[in-house]
């Protein structure tokens, strides 16, 4: 047993699980931390903001599938972790995040830069720990790695007071032992057998997949059971890219701004088979008209999923990837169905579309573009209109290279997200769908980006306003925009890009966009492009919240009474007024 | 419908955080809880009183379980199960009310643990029915002061709550 520090255990441990990247801020109780990481090897990305760091970490993890690790020091830094700790937590993401400590006779007392970070995470993390004494640092960290990774997984965070990373211990890197922690892993077999018999009877079964398959590395067989059962697939938001988009059976994301043919699918569905997803409310619509003649089968590795929002008629718990093989074992090949066919005539007959446009960019359009000149790309997107047109109008093949914030929503995650992923997966192309409004709320990252040569590519749909709930305002709230429009010109994108030694490209004409985007994809630089798109384009179809899923709306009716509304804004803005969109003005 | 579930936990600080922190962010209605030591110092036991359909008993067991430092979860069935409560109570008791208030004490198998001049503390232990009704009788004689523990319960025979 070697002797060392408390910091030097740290170091020691975050080798020992095969970190190779960690994403953090120093400060004051983290001193002696940082020392030890100085001489390390170990490569730190210095942040410009610890919330970016936790979004990094969270990157990283979902592009590579291993841990992502963040650090921030007490108080403060901690507390600007929250968000993106709680962002890990609903979306399921393994993550360790290390925060300082005052000094262990210093707890309780309010000291200098003092919060309770483990009371203040307890509610959005899987497990976490105040560390109250060196000798602890090993088991700690190992415990807090395997929680963090196995099961369903998510965040885990280790407060360290300051004390603990001075103080010598004697190295020794124990077994996970945890009574109250043992994952199911592996289905029971006779709930197999009923899933199976059930697939095998059904007329119209749909495969409703999530987040689960991505994190279980479950899409081979995912794909080879639909196929096998000529059984249709939607995806939830997390889900995106667990099946290939550009199949037949294909029916693309589902739910709030899902496609139409899979909303009706499910919704007429007499089986659907619920893989590693959690059947949110932006999913299902108004709960009790989900499905109404669907036995459900639901596969999830977190027993307390099943059940939690929908009736489960044959309930599955254990690793999607472990239940899927067992279940391919246990059914036969199916034919080419009436139902199968319906399938293939919903999706002719309601294709995801939006009208184009000679003079005005459509945000469909740029997406597309990135689609055909950047196939393989990971994406990560920010939260809003953005994001669903990414979900939309990007053909998601790979569950690892969608990456976007489901379940907390959090704008400000694109950024910082596309620079962990490049971390993670230098050689992909790394592209960055954002919006105006959430751009901001990280922008500061750029610095991060530029400084350690981490070349992401991000493309802002520039609409002048909070454009998701602008979208609201327009439909519910009789198009009063409260608070919804940020103006064209602060900032001006590309001198943002520019005065941080990013490249900065903008767009104001389709015409603009094919050449933009490819200069961009050639660039060696962080870069931003600045798409001006149509400030009143609308995502498009929508399940107006709390409605039944089958009530899908077409939102082209406005979008044809909008058209032709402030053209060109950036350039016409001082002939107009200054104010974007008068927005009363389209009616 | 009331619940009673009994929580094995791992004896260490900031558990009953963790399980109180739970049931308010899910919104599940604690009735009652207490905690004690186990025969294993390393564990704690808990029991829980909680107020909800089976769909939200079923919650808090797979929430519950969810928590690292939650070893085992249980239903205790009331028909299966035995459940004792303990309330220790302040009475007036002066020379009028004293024979009485003994009197009540002794039908209701409790135990005056106090004596002054003008008052005692009752202890009185059973379900929650007898605690009430003894609280009932004595409320005549003015009550001071009320302190009630909260439910324990053990499953009746030799079932017991297993620890892995």
């Amino acid at each position: 047993m070697a002797k060392m520090t408390g910091g030097q255990a740290v170091i020691e441990c975050l080798k020992r699980e095969g970190v190779d990247v960690v994403f953090g801020l120093p400060g004051g109780v983290l001193l002696p931390l940082y020392d030890v990481i100085y001489h390390s090897g170990l490569k730190h990305i210095l942040v410009r903001h610890e919330q970016g760091a936790a979004h990094m970490a969270d990157g990283y993890a979902r592009a590579t599938g291993k841990v992502g690790v963040c650090i921030a020091t007490s108080g403060p830094g901690a507390t600007n972790l929250v968000t993106g700790i709680a962002n890990a937590y609903m979306d399921s993401v393994p993550m360790v995040a290390i925060t300082g400590q005052v000094n262990t006779w210093l707890i309780g007392k309010d000291a200098f830069q003092e919060a309770d970070i483990t009371g203040i995470t307890m509610p959005i993390t899987k497990h976490n720990y105040l560390v109250r004494s060196a000798k602890d640092i090993p088991r700690v960290f190992r415990e807090a790695f395997y929680i963090a990774r196995s099961g369903r997984p998510g965040p885990v965070l280790i407060d360290l007071p300051r004390d603990v990373t001075v103080d010598e211990l004697d190295f020794d890197y124990p077994e996970v032992d945890l009574i109250g922690y043992r994952p199911s892993i592996k289905a029971h077999q006779m709930q197999i057998r009923k899933a199976a018999k059930a697939l095998m009877e059904a007329e119209r079964p749909v495969i409703y997949a999530g987040g689960g398959i991505r994190y279980a590395d479950a899409s081979r067989e995912l794909t080879e059971l639909a196929i096998k059962l000529n059984a249709p697939v939607t995806t939830s938001l997390m889900g995106l890219g667990c099946f290939p988009e550009d199949h037949l059976l294909s029916l693309g994301m589902v739910g709030m701004h899902g496609t139409k043919y899979a909303n009706y699918a499910v919704q007429e569905s007499d089986l659907l088979l619920a893989v590693g997803a959690r059947f949110s409310d932006r999913v299902t619509g108004k709960i009790s008209h989900f499905a109404p003649s669907a036995k459900v089968i639901h596969i999830d590795v977190d027993p307390a999923e099943i059940g939690k929002n929908v009736r489960v008629d044959i309930p599955v718990v254990g690793d999607a990837k472990n239940a899927l093989v067992e279940l391919l074992k246990e059914i036969s090949p199916k034919p080419w169905s009436p139902w199968s066919e319906k399938i293939v005539e919903w999706k002719k007959d309601h294709p995801l579309k939006y009208l184009t446009d000679a003079e005005v960019i459509k945000p469909q359009y740029v997406i597309e573009k990135l689609c055909e000149l950047a196939p393989d790309a990971i994406i990560t997107t920010e939260v809003g209109q953005n994001q669903m047109w990414a979900a939309q109008f990007f053909i998601h093949k790979d569950p690892k290279k969608f990456i976007s914030s489901g379940g907390l929503g959090t704008m400000g995650y694109g950024l910082p997200a596309a620079i962990g992923a490049k971390m993670g997966r230098p050689e992909c192309q790394v592209i960055g769908i954002a919006g105006d409004g959430s751009f901001l709320m990280n922008s500061q990252e750029l610095a991060t980006a530029v400084v350690n040569d981490i070349p992401v590519k991000i493309a802002i749909m520039n609409n002048g306003c909070l454009g998701m709930v602008r979208q609201w305002q327009e439909l519910f709230f009789g198009k009063r925009y409260s608070a919804t429009i940020l103006g064209r010109t602060s900032p001006d994108f590309v001198k943002l890009a520019e005065a941080y030694g990013a490249m900065g490209l903008r767009a104001t004409r389709p015409s603009e966009v094919v050449p933009v985007i490819k200069e961009a994809l050639k660039s060696n630089l962080p870069t931003v492009m600045d798409f001006i798109i149509n400030p009143l384009e609308m995502v498009s179809p929508m399940v107006p919240a709390g409605a039944v899923l089958s009530e899908i709306l077409e939102l082209e009716g406005c979008e044809a009474l909008n058209s032709g509304m402030t053209r060109n804004p950036l350039v016409n803005e001082a002939e107009q007024g200054g104010e974007i969109a008068e927005p009363e003005g389209c009616a | 419908m009331r619940h009673t579930i009994a929580v094995i936990v791992e004896n260490r600080s900031g558990v009953l955080a963790r399980v109180a922190s739970l049931f308010g962010r899910r919104s599940f209605n604690i009735d009652s809880l207490s905690v004690g030591p186990t025969d294993n110092p390393d564990h704690s036991r808990m029991t829980i009183s909680v107020e909800g359909d089976e769909v939200i008993l079923e919650q808090v067991v797979k929430q519950l379980s969810k928590l690292i430092n939650v070893i085992r979860v249980s239903e205790l069935v009331p028909q299966d199960s035995v459940e004792r409560e303990l309330a220790l109570i302040k009475v007036n008791a002066d020379k009028e009310g004293r024979a009485e208030v003994m009197q009540l004490v002794s039908v209701f198998r409790a135990k005056i643990i106090d004596v002054s001049t003008k008052s005692m503390i009752i202890e009185v232990t059973g379900d929650s029915q007898k605690i009430e009704a003894m609280e009932r009788l004595l409320r005549q004689f003015g009550i001071k002061e009320v302190a009630r523990a909260g439910k324990v319960s053990m499953i009746r025979g030799s079932t017991v709550v297993k620890v892995p």
